[in-house]
């Protein structure tokens, strides 16, 4: 069993380092300050792939300015070690696999550096995104985060228990909540599944973002959970939502417990809800098709809004570097390393136009397409203060209501809007 | 050692005194240290956070930590999930320190015996200690999952809601668990007790005709009555330490809250959101839990 020890050597130690003083705010000289600087990427093995080259290729062009790179040291999630390093004073200058919902976190630490301070930041983030951008500003109209890849969340469905179950594997019957529901309990009478779907029923914080919020942001036409201090997920559409989560729970067509592993590619589940890092994941193991989120009408893909399931690269106060920093930002997030990202990890930059901009790669990748084109209709996790806390407080009201039947889906969501309203004007 | 004076002791020099001081001062000393850095000043340091507005900052941020006087104890007592979770870890304790006392004491007097292959069972009591929990709990997933293999031992005698899943069975499997985990430590610290029983006491049980059983209960049990107490103390502040098993093995410390502890809560509130100022006084809150707990332990276990 784990001791308290580590933890409270986390909570209590790292303030040590953050009282043994800095080097005194530098800001102003450091934003135009060049020379080496050090990045961290994620660890999983396409990015890595994809950072190694890019820094290579920066590197090679800029002997003075040399990148440093690594993948982000191990913990729980990627957000408290780049907490922990904030506050110890030794985070990199670039952190590319920023969580959008811990940037106000980072923000109100003093870790991160508003983009806007270097010439032309803001709008190379305006051309690459579009009207994307807007949802990663924060509340002071500041950008501290650049958007940089998405994974648009869809149902990834398997074709050989669609067929087994007797369902049309081609064109199947999930754009509506009842044909969803009517195809499910096929699936799991017919298909061999012990679920339809099975998205993980456990209680973290991030686990809405990928059954509850796409399925929202899809019904709602692009709401997020929380908009101008206000809770949106009590109205008509997150109700419809919650509804339909409960029945598909109530039905036993979704299980409440965890599966350990992977219960689409081991056959568990008929469905998945992912997005494109799904195509390298389980080309080799199951012949599986691509459809958009249901809605309670049913709507096209052109029109279905999700999940964008993006990361972001975030500038981190403790760069000495930060012109440097700024440059290399630019380089990574220019056309050409987007189409080597595209290429290298299949997840998608978060520039407009994407089947425009790659329609070679589209063409030769046609499954990628799906969700280039739902990339275009992404809903992010929104830019408020204690963005975590309402996330925890949502999902403690979802798991109590809608996965465990305890409480009334409308009754639990009511007191969990009002926890998140409370938590949203909290600075 | 000096001899004591004719005529009475005499008051040892002051230098030679200091001297053996001195050197026994060197021998505590790293320990010291370590307890003063690692324990004694972030355990002040959290007592001072939870009294204060509090976030973890960069060194070079201006930020303000304001005297809040209660605020945090105040909301971290009106928590309805600090509740349930000081409960949860009430429950697990109620659970888990009998059966790791029984169980431990049992099986340390049976490996005291002259058993067959006694090494071997030694080391395969002691394994679980020194593995993974991470290991072991995906071990225990796969056992007690609704399709796992206690399930389908079971048959229609599963339970329903299943075990990771039913709120009522959720902490008492934890806490079975967490005592099957750490039972080779307390056989090995009973089996260190077993020794000082004097084996006369025995023999004369044997010559009294006394049973196997009245032989554990008027002699073994009171001669390590010493051990129990140390080995209830500690698997009190083990088990209220609990974090990985909610956190694993029954996702996040569900169903609905029902296996949450207060550690898990200290990480969701001072980690994953960023109020450590909380996060404190639930660990201070913690800390008055055990303590009292222990206290009330060591009056049971020590009384005759």
């Amino acid at each position: 069993m784990k001791r308290a020890l580590p933890l409270a050597m986390a909570l209590l130690v790292l303030p040590l380092s953050a009282c043994g003083g800095g080097s005194g705010d530098d800001g102003g000289k450091a934003a135009t300050s060049k020379g080496p600087i050090k990045i961290w990427y994620a660890n999983n093995p396409d990015e890595i792939a994809w950072a190694k080259k890019m820094v290579s290729s920066w590197n090679s062009a800029h002997p003075d300015e040399k990148v440093r790179a690594q993948e982000i040291p191990a913990g729980k999630s990627s957000e408290e070690v780049i907490g922990a390093a904030i506050t110890a004073g030794n985070a990199p200058c670039l952190v590319f696999n920023t969580s959008p919902a811990a940037v106000s976190q980072f923000q109100k630490q003093g870790g991160l550096v508003p983009l806007d301070d270097f010439p032309g930041a803001a709008q190379h983030i305006q051309k690459r995104s579009g009207d994307a951008a807007e949802q990663y500003k924060s509340e002071d109209g500041k950008y501290y985060q650049l958007p940089w890849k998405s994974n648009p969340v869809m149902i990834s469905y398997n074709k050989d228990v669609f067929e087994k179950a007797g369902l049309d594997a081609d064109k199947p019957s999930l754009k509506t909540y009842k044909d969803f529901l009517a195809t499910s309990e096929k699936l799991v009478d017919k298909g061999g599944v012990k679920a339809a779907v099975w998205p993980a029923p456990s209680s973290e914080f991030f686990q809405s973002w990928f059954d509850f919020y796409p399925l929202f942001a899809a019904e709602s036409g692009g709401k997020q959970l929380v908009e101008d201090g206000k809770a949106q997920f009590t109205g008509p559409e997150g109700r419809a939502v919650a509804d339909f989560w409960r029945s598909m729970y109530d039905k036993d067509l979704s299980q409440k417990e965890k599966y350990n592993g992977d219960a689409f590619a081991d056959g568990k589940a008929a469905m998945t809800i992912a997005g494109p890092w799904a195509v390298k994941v389980y080309d080799k193991k199951v012949d599986y098709g691509v459809v958009p989120v249901p809605t309670s009408k049913g709507q096209s893909a052109a029109e279905t809004r999700t999940f964008s399931d993006a990361k972001s690269v975030g500038l981190f106060s403790s760069c000495k570097n930060r012109g440097t920093a700024w440059d290399v930002l630019k380089f990574a997030s220019s056309k050409e390393q987007d189409r080597k990202l595209l290429e290298t990890t299949g997840q998608m930059p978060v520039r407009e136009d994407l089947t425009g901009n790659y329609a070679d790669f589209f063409e030769k990748n046609p499954k990628y397409k799906t969700y280039a084109q739902a990339a275009e209709n992404t809903v992010e996790v929104p830019n408020v203060p204690k963005s975590i806390a309402a996330w925890q407080a949502f999902r403690d009201a979802y798991s109590r209501s809608v996965i465990f039947g305890k409480e009334n889906p409308q009754t639990a969501l009511k007191k969990a809007a009002a926890e998140v309203e409370k938590l949203a004007a909290q600075k | 050692m000096s001899s004591p004076a004719p005529g009475g002791t005499r008051p040892r020099s002051i230098g030679r005194s200091f001297g053996r001081n001195l050197l026994g001062l060197g021998f505590v000393s790293p320990y010291l240290a370590f307890v003063a850095v690692v324990f004694a000043y972030p355990f002040g340091f959290a007592v001072w956070m939870s009294f204060h507005d509090y976030f973890f900052a960069a060194p070079n941020a201006i930020v303000e930590y304001p005297f809040v006087g209660l605020e945090n104890y105040a909301a971290v007592l009106s928590d309805p999930d600090v509740r349930q979770a000081f409960g949860n870890i009430a429950v697990f304790l109620v659970f888990n320190v009998p059966l790791t006392v029984g169980l431990s004491l049992v099986l340390a007097s049976a490996l005291n015996a002259k058993l067959p292959m006694r090494s071997f069972f030694r080391a395969a009591y002691y394994l679980p200690y020194i593995t993974a929990s991470v290991a072991m709990v995906g071990i225990w997933m796969w056992l007690f999952s609704s399709g796992g293999l206690v399930n389908k031992v079971l048959g229609q005698l599963a339970p329903e809601p299943s075990w990771l899943v039913n709120e009522t069975l959720a902490m008492p499997l934890i806490a079975v668990f967490v005592a099957w985990k750490q039972l080779g430590f307390f056989i090995m610290l009973y089996l260190a007790a077993l020794q000082n029983v004097p084996k006369e006491l025995y023999e004369s049980a044997d010559t009294d005709g006394a049973s196997t059983v009245r032989k554990f209960l008027s002699i073994t049990v009171p001669g390590v009555r010493p051990a129990t107490t140390l080995v209830v103390i500690v698997a009190t502040i083990t088990g209220a330490n609990l974090f990985t098993e909610p956190y694993l093995l029954t996702g996040g410390g569900g169903p609905d809250g029902a296996s949450a502890s207060p550690v898990l809560l200290m990480y969701q509130r001072g980690i994953e959101q960023g109020n450590p100022d909380v996060a404190a006084a639930i660990g201070v809150l913690l800390v008055l839990f055990v303590l009292a707990v222990s206290l009330i332990n060591r009056k049971l276990t020590e009384r005759d």
